[in-house]
């Protein structure tokens, strides 16, 4: 089934204080059932924004162009909805929830998504007990479940917060938006074996990243290029060190 | 932990945005005809069969009213309120104890199996006779005006508390209630109080004696329940040296047409070391979206730290009522007391509130804490109002207030009026205020988690409550984010 996730002629933009701007320009992508592509692109090229949109976010506005996964219309679904069908977004900045008790937060998620699923709900014990086991994996604190949701996290605790939540919501699809910035590299070693280890036939990912380093740990199947709202290059996992060696001006120069 | 997920089960068997608790129950009453004169004030205090000098108290405090004015500086408005259409006395006709539910009147488990009251506790509520052993919470149920049934007294007299209607004790015992009923909260504090002294109909009396420890929580669910009959609870709770006691009080009311006045008295004395926790969630009926038919609240609840190292504490969670007007208050009295107050109040549609607290210093290194959360939705207002005063003698006097408003939407307001007056160089006041929205940003990432839009606001809300919900009893701490989600419900979007 190669039209797990297809994206074609994508075109979005956001009200820019009162002036439309566009920012995806035709985006056209494909990431077949288990595989993990990767996206890298110069600052502001559109990949958060992309990733915002596959999500759900409602402050930009589809212009042009389909999505679907699963052969459902991921555009017509609401986010909780295109959570429950197994999409889901490590945020490139996660959000702060003040006095909202992570692992209840997290409880909260879980369940929402596996009763949309039709799954039976964890009920505390079983939920303590899976979220542990990662917890270890991933060697964070218990200390980060007590606390609020992001709230005075460092920015690598964030990150590996967004893998925690990733493992424990199953998705058959993840996006991970720049979840390799700002990990040291025990860090870096740890979220990519957090990925690594959910390969399977059933599950991708789209990894957006700025280092080849974080592709030595995760090889991606594919690379694909983005500058100015578009794929402008796809490839193997070579170009990633092509780019790391000779930056994104042969591939602009080639797509102009 | 888990209190979210099951409240939104809970929340999920109800109906949106009509108010689940909103019915009347179809009792035998025993109504005083309308209106309030001389005549009203002596009609009830010979049906509750008090004393002379409980009826010239009352008289007393009716005829201060007379000469007293509704407050206006609140900020609220509503319709003038017409003192003379009202029925000042209602009660249900006495039965005698029943044997099983079997024998209950049906109307009235009807009333409580919606209000979700386990069976268990309405066994309890209706009077069932030993039903009170299967239960650690004592409730003394205000059925309308008058208890219908009194619990746990058994229990709670063999650790010598007294637990019961004010009106029994003001037969039984009337010289505590003579001692300290109105020594906190005079008959002429103020127009509302003055009402209510003159025809207070029910409310509870509470009396734990020196060195006890009250052996469970007291809890009270109030209703009311009769058409255009006002309430007028008056409790009474008294903490001897070295005692404590935690109160919960809780309450949700029937759905009306006319606007309804509630006007309640609560008095608190605690002794040396003694240790008062009050904790009150209220529901009252707030009116349809655009207000109409809503519950009118206005209350005086003080406390008095008499003793030495004394501690009172108010927590409460306010979501209901078309207005409101409340200021649980401490006097600071005794050297070294302390008072606290919590509090969350939601507004929403056209609901008004007005509430906040008033710690009054007296003695030397009193401390005070006033964390007050107020969330604002729909068209509603919203007002804390809060008075921090520290008087001549109280050195080393502490005081910290927190005041955070959360807004939902763009056609809601908050307002934060501190008032503080320091007579003392020593004493200190700090005052932290925030305002904030809950943000998209929040809102989409909860979602992108798989939480709906409405368990994402309850989900921020309760967070936003934190520090006041943890300071309740935890069944009330459940029942309290149960009653936050519901009366926010359909704000966002
Ligand atoms: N709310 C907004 N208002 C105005 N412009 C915006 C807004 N959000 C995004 N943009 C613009 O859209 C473009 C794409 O932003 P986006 O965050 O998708 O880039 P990116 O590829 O993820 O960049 P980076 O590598 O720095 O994370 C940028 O020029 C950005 O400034
Ligand atoms: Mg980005």
């Amino acid at each position: 089934m190669s039209d797990f996730l297809k994206i074609q002629g994508l075109q979005a933009r956001i009200d820019a204080d009162g002036t439309p701007k566009d920012i995806l320009k035709g985006l056209d992508l494909e990431v077949p059932k288990g595989e993990i592509h990767a996206i890298m692109g110069p600052n502001g090229s559109g990949k958060s924004t992309l990733s915002y949109v596959l999500a759900g976010r409602d402050d930009y506005e589809v212009t042009g162009g389909s999505a679907t996964f699963k052969g459902q219309d991921l555009l017509a679904l609401e986010p909780e909805e295109r959570a429950a069908l197994g999409l889901f977004l490590a945020f490139q900045s996660p959000v702060e929830l003040p006095g909202v008790n992570n692992a209840n937060f997290l409880r909260t998620a879980v369940n929402a998504v596996r009763r949309a699923r039709g799954e039976a709900e964890l009920d505390a014990v079983a939920f303590l007990k899976a979220v542990r086991a990662e917890t270890k994996h991933l060697s964070m604190s218990d200390d980060m479940l007590k606390r609020a949701v992001n709230v005075g996290f460092s920015g690598g605790e964030k990150k590996r917060n967004e893998v925690l939540q990733m493992r424990l919501l199953q998705p058959s699809f993840a996006i991970l938006d720049e979840t390799d910035s700002g990990l040291d590299i025990d860090a870096l070693r740890i979220v990519a074996e957090g990925v690594n280890s959910l390969r399977s036939p059933d599950f991708s990912a789209l990894v957006i990243t700025h280092h080849q380093r974080l592709l030595d740990y995760i090889v991606p199947d594919r690379v694909h290029v983005m500058a100015h709202g578009r794929i402008i290059h796809s490839g193997g996992p070579d170009i990633a060190k092509t780019l790391e060696k000779q930056g994104y001006t042969q591939f602009l120069e080639a797509a102009a | 932990m888990p209190a979210v997920t099951e409240t939104r089960e809970t929340v999920e068997k109800l109906a949106k945005s009509s108010y689940e608790w909103g019915f009347e129950t179809d009792i035998e009453m025993d109504i005083a005809p309308k209106g309030l004169n001389e005549e009203t004030v002596r009609l009830i205090s010979e049906r509750k069969g008090e004393p002379q000098w409980m009826l010239d108290w009352r008289l007393k405090a009716f005829r201060a009213w007379l000469e007293m004015e509704e407050p206006t500086w609140a900020h609220i408005h509503h319709p003038p309120i017409d003192y003379q259409d009202a029925h000042y006395f209602a009660q249900p006709k006495k039965k005698p104890g029943p044997k099983s539910l079997d024998e209950v009147d049906p109307e009235l488990l009807k009333t409580y199996a919606k209000l979700g009251i386990p069976l268990h506790e309405q066994a309890l509520l209706a009077g069932v006779e030993g039903a009170e052993e299967r239960l650690p919470v004592a409730v003394d149920a205000v059925f309308d005006s008058v208890s219908v049934a009194t619990t746990f007294r058994k229990t709670l007299a063999e650790a010598g508390v007294i637990f019961c209607p004010i009106s029994d004790a003001i037969r039984e015992h009337p010289e505590l209630v003579q001692k300290y009923l109105g020594t906190v909260v005079p008959v002429a504090d103020n127009f509302f109080a003055a009402l209510n002294s003159a025809v207070f109909t029910d409310g509870s009396f509470v009396y734990i004696p020196e060195g006890v420890r009250c052996p469970m929580e007291l809890s009270t669910y109030f209703r009311i329940n009769a058409r255009n009959t006002g309430q007028f609870e008056r409790t009474l709770i008294i903490a001897e040296d070295r005692a404590t006691v935690s109160y919960l009080e809780g309450c949700t009311a029937p759905q009306r047409d006319e606007n309804q006045l509630h006007a309640a008295v609560v008095e608190l004395v605690a002794m040396e070391d003694a240790s008062i926790k009050y904790s009150t969630v209220q529901n009252w009926y707030p009116g349809d979206d655009e207000g109409r038919g809503g519950i009118y609240n206005f209350v005086t609840k003080r406390g008095i730290c008499r003793g030495a190292r004394s501690k009172i504490s108010w927590t409460q969670v306010e979501t209901g009522s078309a207005i409101t007007w409340k200021y649980p208050s401490c006097v600071l009295a005794g050297e070294g007391s302390v008072g606290e107050f919590y509090s969350v109040a939601v507004t929403n549609n056209h609901q008004q509130a007005d509430t906040g607290t008033k710690m009054i210093h007296l003695a030397p290194n009193t401390r005070s804490t006033i964390i007050a959360k107020t969330i604002s939705a729909g068209h509603s207002d919203s007002t804390y109002r809060g008075l921090v005063r520290m008087q001549p003698k109280a050195r080393n006097a502490r005081n910290f207030t927190q005041c955070d408003s959360l807004l939902i939407g763009d056609q809601c307001g908050a307002h934060t009026v501190p008032y503080i007056e320091s007579r003392n160089m020593t004493a200190r006041v700090e005052h932290e205020a925030t305002t904030s929205k809950i943000s998209e940003d929040q809102l989409f990432y909860c979602r992108s988690r798989g939480l709906s839009e409405e368990d994402a606001v309850g989900l921020i809300v309760n967070g936003f409550c934190r520090e006041v919900l943890k300071e309740l009893p935890m069944e009330f701490a459940v029942e309290a984010q149960k009653l936050l989600q519901i009366s926010l419900e359909g704000s966002v979007g």
